[in-house]
């Protein structure tokens, strides 16, 4: 616990809670809030805290109402912040929680995501919107003009174009975002919170409709209903609660000038364009925790689309860039004997989707010993938020 | 501009194949984009460069990247350039879109313009027989009054 960047080594995890999950809209009547308090509350009793001891909130992707949720269940407040943007700041969500607790300004910090796709469907970009209030809504702006004409309007068709150049850049084929897909899959089949648990197998894969090419259906995500909720404090503090702690190495979000709003824009150079967009807040985690790809045993990497996956695995340095699909297609990515098993709960791809906050909660079950897939003697683990515009988040946990 | 659809074009009547529905269109300006869509509706495609130092950048934002200045100058480009990523779009994300599918969407760069990125939809190929590097004519389609957006359509041996 001493020596290095400020943050390193002094929070840890304490708690994590989820409700169960559904496919889009199926978690009606319930609200989102209600959700989230559920989570909450399951987060605490795996503390060993009370809910009362609560008083800092530490959100992403706007979040929601705190000041009713403080109301509801009484909570006194101390620190409220939320990390810009959308999904790129599901991991970073933790790290602004750490840096609450260093600097004092609370004590027991939680990140929460609740999500009812009902109510809103995340990453609805440039449609025009009718009054189904789940339907794709049309915030046109000055910026959007410039995509929206020729038909571009959801994050699969604009991360198509990273992954198009991606191809035609480094020869990346098909078959290696199948095997991201299958192989994450195989992993949901175990584990019973998954909401996709039948096996995929590559004729299938080949076989599934096209959204954007090169994305077929199982390159995406499912969209789902459901809350997570991650509990932070102090190392310390840590000790005295009723699971073994999972320290917060290092946390970095942010992103380059030349990356800014990523698939919206779709200018960036061309070094960077076919990328996650990590690789400067990648740098910042490696030279924050002291740690690197080598000391990593599970990534929990952000896995809306499959090859966003080959392209994280480029940008944190498990292999070169460009060489991320045979890296794939070679078996390193599989549990359990991979060189890094990767999205061990079955991702936002076959488990849930609740815009990356189950990739925390996995991280915290791997290296507490208590995962579905465990990975033997899981000491350090990376999680990310999404590949989007900045920022773009990630978290370097260990036991 | 080699385009079909300049000051004065007639509109298609019902929906054209593999172009979004004109009345889905979406088209909105603010002072520092306004010059590029009523050049490229009066059938010019016209390119931002900082006034101070020459960068330039896409689509125009109020300030240059590199020095920070707020001078703007519109430099004319040839509509030709160069397919650089590209998708095939499959699944209609709202249904008026479904009648026009398959959509594909490319990103071009004018030759004259190499970093600058326009985003239109390629017509006049087969959605298989595209690909990235393939060569293009950047073309105006004219959606409405006082709008175009731009339309690939890949060069042939009589046209370059
Ligand atoms: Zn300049």
């Amino acid at each position: 616990m001493s020596g290095g960047h400020p943050l390193r080594d002094r929070t840890a995890i304490v708690g994590i809670g989820a409700t169960r999950y559904w496919r889009r809209g199926e978690s009606r009547p319930r609200t989102p809030m209600e959700l989230a308090a559920e989570a909450l509350l399951l987060a605490c009793g795996d503390a060993g805290v009370g809910v009362e001891e609560v008083d800092g909130f530490a959100l992403y992707s706007m979040g929601f109402d705190v000041s009713l949720f403080a109301q509801w269940l009484n909570l006194d407040v101390r620190f409220s912040a939320m990390l810009t943007g959308g999904g790129g700041g599901a991991a970073g969500s933790v790290g602004l929680a750490a840096a609450a607790i260093v600097s004092g300004q609370a004590d027991l910090v939680a990140s929460i995501m609740t999500l009812q796709q009902a109510t809103s469907r995340f990453g609805a970009a440039f449609a025009p919107g009718d009054r189904d209030p789940g339907a794709y809504r049309a915030p046109t702006s000055v910026e959007s003009s410039f995509l929206q004409p020729a038909g571009l309007m959801s994050p699969a068709q604009m991360f198509a174009l990273l992954t198009r150049r991606h191809m035609h850049r480094y020869g990346t084929r098909r078959e290696h975002f199948a095997e991201v897909a299958i192989s994450t899959r195989a992993n949901a089949v175990r584990r019973p919170s998954a909401l996709m648990r039948e096996p995929l197998t590559l004729e299938a894969y080949l076989e599934a409709r096209m959204i954007a090419e090169p994305l077929c259906l199982y390159d995406c995500c499912l969209e789902s209903d459901g809350a997570v909720a991650v509990l932070t404090t102090s190392a310390a503090r840590a000790r005295d609660c009723a699971r073994p702690p999972v320290y917060v190495a290092a946390s970095a979000h942010g992103g380059a000038g030349r990356w800014g709003p990523g698939i919206t824009w779709l200018g960036m150079p061309d070094e960077i364009f076919a990328s996650s967009g990590h690789r400067p807040v990648a740098e910042a985690a490696w030279r924050m925790s002291g740690l690197g790809p080598a000391d990593v045993d599970v990534a929990l990497l952000y896995d809306h689309f499959s090859p966003l996956v080959i392209m994280q695995l480029e940008d944190y340095g498990f292999c070169p860039v460009g060489e991320g699909g045979p890296f794939v297609a070679d078996g390193n990515i599989r549990w359990p004997d991979g060189r890094i098993p990767v999205n061990t709960h079955g991702g936002n791809l076959s488990e849930a989707y609740i815009i990356g906050m189950t990739h925390v909660v996995e991280a915290v079950e791997q290296l507490r010993g208590t995962a579905t897939n465990q990975v033997p003697g899981a000491e350090v683990a990376l999680v990310t938020g999404g590949p989007a515009g900045i920022p773009v988040s990630n978290l370097v946990l260990h036991r | 501009m080699s385009g079909t659809a300049g000051p004065g074009g007639a509109a298609p009547a019902g929906p054209e194949p593999g172009v979004l529905p004109g009345e889905l269109v979406h088209v909105v300006t603010d002072r520092w984009t306004a010059p590029w869509w009523e050049a490229f509706a009066a059938g010019r495609l016209v390119v931002p460069a900082c006034g101070a130092c020459g960068t330039r950048r896409f689509p125009p934002t109020p300030f240059c990247p590199t020095c920070r200045s707020q001078e703007l100058r519109w430099e004319p480009v040839v509509p030709r350039g160069r397919i650089y990523s590209f998708t095939v779009i499959r699944h209609a994300v709202i249904p008026p879109v479904a009648e026009v599918l398959p959509l594909v969407v490319a990103l071009v760069e004018p030759d004259e313009a190499p970093g600058c990125r326009l985003v239109g939809n390629v017509v006049g190929v087969a959605p298989e027989a595209v690909a990235v590097d393939m060569r293009v004519v950047i073309e105006a389609r004219r959606v409405r009054d006082g709008v175009a957006v731009p339309r690939f359509r890949p060069a042939g041996p009589g046209v370059l």
